[in-house]
């Protein structure tokens, strides 16, 4: 018989082996998976994460991918670091794009003086802020699940979305397609490289890991957050509250994952459409866990991630394989992490009746 | 016939520490020893790999002459081991029956678990309440549980890990009564205490450690305390007397009818407590555990704000509805209860401890924490309370409680504070740390500071207190000078003799 038992003390360097543990197997999975359609492993990895890497055009469209999962994880992990449990990045995307897209249109191309992008990209910030807000306040003032709310916010999310592209920010001119007209060139992104579409969003997101780094490792709020997740007790005996962990979790990861919606839709996607993100909200919550809730981890995690999006687009087009592969290869990376963090915590006995 | 236990040559090293160094002992089938040391000998580390939750370096354990090949607590709890815990490992959001049932194995728990539980602890003095969920009871009420959960299997080697340190004395004499029974139908027991006096009327022999390495064995009935004490530490420990204080200084914190409703259906309300404490004096809290005590000190910590600004004054301010860090900026430093997860967060590091309760302008810097700082901190409370650790970086969970108790003091007392609220700061702390800890209560008194002693040891709030008030029902009987008083006196108002009437009626002399 097979039982788990409780590890006396974990050690360190196992939780930093499992991600790459859970990287491995994720690849053998999916290489018998690519035997069983009938592809040649070999050709299909190098085809999915080889080739797209092979130039700076390559490179450069990874760093688009990777500048909302990185925004939205290291603000994720500062939460989930303190045992605040916000799922619903997503739904924060997408508020985050509408309000950034609605100040983008409002303001036209006069921005006070200031670059045109800079006050939608605070709108943005701010709406997923807002939405954050709602959890933060149901946790606290009713102690409603955060799980639970946050989560079901992504749906309300995702309505509004849908009914503000066929309404009031529908462009009169689309032919009664669902979205917003092109926002002026003054608010559109800056973009890194010439002749790519790495945008601002992804020195924005890097500057985001460099920060969350020095909050987590550094400074004494950081030390107030991280308390309050292992050792409520002594965080409540030290006179620190609860609430504001609460608060400063939800209004950082919903304000950086409705920055990441903002440069979305600033960025490469340039006018409002139906859909805003492919589901980098959720993608983020495995990349944060994959990066151990460490900022440098999560950047690492987070380009992993990043080239599953796109070798899931180039599978597309060159394997002729459904776009459905890069949501196989998340959940099996998901499957195996945890799997493989299990066995960080617990060994396997066998053996031994009980 | 072998004995039922004997360990050959153990030894277990930690990184920068030897915690058991070739021991050896053997225990005889009905026989009570006692393991004896100062904290941090490795008297835990030596239960734990009998209970199969460490695994030593080197060494062997033999079970009734048999070599043990494969330890774990599965393993040992179905040869019939039992332990109970120095730390408590009960889940807080489970009922005490849930807790109980998880350690037991499946096709136990569920006979009429209730119903067996309420038996043995009627049989055995021990009162839990198979209902109540843990998180409300008290330490004194958690330990009874962890004690009845170990009696439930019928252990045939019972290892108990200080169990005794937060049972009032008729608590402990009711379990040394069961300890006996045990014994008598034979039962092993292998007892890990500080309290030398009881050792002395429970064990039949002792087997001494000091810094990892068995240093004595003897026959505890044939030493005083005072020798054993000198075994464990290797010389006489220093004695204290009691010292009256010198003078009267101004009123430090003053509570003023001070009622509060019961936060759940387990906790005590408060009465009308009334009482105020000067600087430099030592204003002791008797009381058996469970009284109120609890949430009296959430209420001076600040945990619990509900108070009326007013029922509370520190230092000349109005404080009843001020959180632990307003109060703390007023002079105030608390010792709570619960070393583990409470007083110190086990995960982090000594440093980050240290920081937990710091002035936080003298430790960050815009913001950001100034390690050097911190650190220097660290070792400063680790060095001036002889806190034995391997460094500053080690979790605090990693340290003996006896250690982590001094360090917690420490860090309560080394920013020199107008107020000290202390509750059983020698709570399963040995006799040299316990007198280091109230050696450097007095001194704090003598500087002008004043000291607020929750204890439920009569000796030591004897031998340090100036006052002394009674806890009962939830009322605080008026302080009474020392002097004035006996232990028997104060026992009789512990029982609730004279409260009948009010707290105030209550007078201890
Ligand atoms: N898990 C651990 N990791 C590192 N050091 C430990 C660990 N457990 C115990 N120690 C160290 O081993 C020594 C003995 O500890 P312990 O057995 O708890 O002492 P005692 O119970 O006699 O007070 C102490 O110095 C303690 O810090
Ligand atoms: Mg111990």
């Amino acid at each position: 018989m097979l039982r788990l038992t409780r590890r006396t003390n974990p050690s360190r360097s196992l939780e930093i082996l499992a991600p790459l543990v859970a990287v491995a197997l994720t690849l053998v999975v999916a290489a018998i998976l690519f035997v069983a359609l009938g592809k040649n492993p070999a050709d299909a990895f190098a085809a999915m994460f080889w080739r797209p890497v092979q130039d700076l055009y390559g490179w450069s469209e990874l760093g688009v991918k990777v500048a909302p999962l990185i925004l939205c994880a290291v603000g994720l992990a500062i939460g989930f670091r303190a045992s605040v449990w916000n799922i619903g990045a997503e739904g924060q995307i997408v508020v985050g794009a509408i309000a950034a897209s609605w100040v983008a249109l409002a303001i036209g191309d006069g921005g006070f003086g200031l670059p045109g992008w800079l006050l939608p990209l605070l709108a943005g910030a701010l709406g997923g802020m807002a939405w954050g807000a709602i959890p933060a306040l149901l946790r606290t003032k009713a102690n409603a699940n955060e799980i639970l709310v946050s989560l079901m916010l992504v749906y309300v999310g995702g309505f509004l979305l849908q009914y503000v592209v066929r309404g009031p920010m529908r462009d009169p001119m689309s032919f009664g397609f669902p979205q917003s007209p092109m926002f002026p060139d003054p608010a559109r992104l800056p973009i890194l490289l010439e002749t790519t579409r790495l945008h601002l969003g992804f020195a924005l997101a890097l500057l985001a890991a460099l920060v969350a780094w020095l909050f987590v490792a550094r400074s004494y709020q950081g030390f107030v957050f991280r308390l309050s997740g292992v050792a409520p007790a002594a965080a409540a005996y030290a006179g620190f509250s609860r609430s504001r962990v609460i608060w400063g979790s939800f209004l950082i990861s919903g304000g950086l994952a409705g920055l990441a919606g903002a440069a979305e839709v600033l960025g490469p996607i340039g006018q409002l459409q139906p859909a805003v993100s492919p589901g980098y909200g959720f993608a983020a919550i495995i990349v944060a866990f994959l990066g151990r809730l460490h900022p440098i981890g999560i950047v690492a995690a987070a380009l992993l991630m990043g080239l599953f999006y796109l070798g899931g687009e180039i599978a597309q087009l060159e394997l002729q394989l459904p776009i459905a592969i890069t949501g196989v290869f998340q959940g099996l990376l998901l499957f195996f992490l945890l799997g493989a963090d299990t066995f960080v915590r617990w060994r396997l006995v066998l053996g031994g009746t009980r | 016939m072998p004995p039922l236990l004997e360990l050959v040559g153990i030894t277990k090293r930690y990184p920068g520490i030897v915690a058991n160094q070739d021991v050896s002992l053997a225990v005889q089938p009905g026989e009570i020893q006692a393991l004896l040391g100062e904290n941090g000998a490795g008297k835990s580390t030596l239960m734990k790999i009998v209970y199969g939750l460490v695994r030593p370096d080197e060494g062997e354990i033999r079970w009734q002459g048999e070599p043990v090949v494969e330890n774990s607590p599965v393993l040992a709890r179905k040869r019939g081991v039992g332990m109970v815990f120095q730390h408590f490992t009960l889940f807080e959001t489970l009922t005490v029956a849930e807790n109980i049932a998880l350690g037991l194995e499946p096709a136990d728990a569920g006979r009429d678990l209730e119903g067996r539980i309420r038996e043995l602890s009627r049989h055995y003095g021990l009162a839990v309440a198979p209902h109540a969920p843990v998180w409300s009871l008290s330490v004194g009420e958690r330990q009874r549980v962890e004690i009845v959960r170990c009696l439930l299997q019928s252990p045939r080697l019972l290892i108990m890990d200080e169990p005794t340190s937060v049972l009032t004395p008729q608590e402990a004499n009711g379990l040394f009564a069961t300890l006996r029974r045990l014994a008598a139908e034979g039962c092993a027991v292998l007892y890990i205490s500080h309290k030398l006096e009881e050792i002395q009327a429970l064990c039949h022999a002792a087997t001494v450690l000091r810094a990892g390495k068995v240093v004595a064995r003897c026959d505890p009935t044939r030493e005083t305390a005072r020798s054993l004490a000198a075994l464990m530490i290797g010389k006489a420990p220093p004695e204290i007397e009691h010292r009256p204080a010198e003078r009267d200084g101004p009123v430090v914190l003053s509570v003023a009818e001070l009622s509060l409703p019961p936060t759940d259906p387990h906790s005590t309300a408060l009465k009308g407590i009334s009482f105020s404490l000067r600087a430099g004096e030592i204003l002791g809290v008797a009381g058996v555990a469970g009284n109120g005590q609890r949430e009296l000190l959430r209420a001076l910590s600040g945990e619990d704000a509900r108070a009326p600004a007013g029922a509370i004054t520190l230092a000349g301010r109005p404080a009843g509805n001020l959180g632990p860090k307003r109060r703390r900026a007023l002079g105030l430093a608390f010792v709570p209860e619960e070393r583990l997860g409470r007083g110190a967060a086990p995960s982090l590091s000594l440093a980050l401890n240290a920081l937990l309760t710091g002035k936080r302008q003298s430790l960050t810097r815009a913001g950001l924490i100034r390690r050097g700082a911190v650190e220097r901190r660290a070792a400063e409370i680790v060095r001036r309370f002889d806190v034995r650790t391997p460094g500053i970086q080690a979790e605090a969970g990693s340290l003996s409680g006896g250690n982590l108790q001094k360090f917690i003091v420490g860090r309560e007392l080394i920013d020199g504070p107008q107020l000290l609220i202390a509750a059983h700061p020698t709570w399963g702390v040995d006799v040299g740390a316990a007198t280091l800890i109230r050696e450097e209560m007095l001194a704090l008194r003598d500087r002008g500071g004043a000291v607020l002693l929750f204890s439920e040891e009569l000796d030591e709030l004897f031998l340090l207190s100036d006052r002394i008030a009674v806890m009962f029902h939830g009322m605080l009987s008026p302080p009474a000078p020392v002097r004035q008083l006996t232990p028997e006196r104060v026992g009789l108002l512990m029982g609730g003799a004279g409260f009948e009437g009010g707290a105030g009626l209550a007078q201890a002399h």
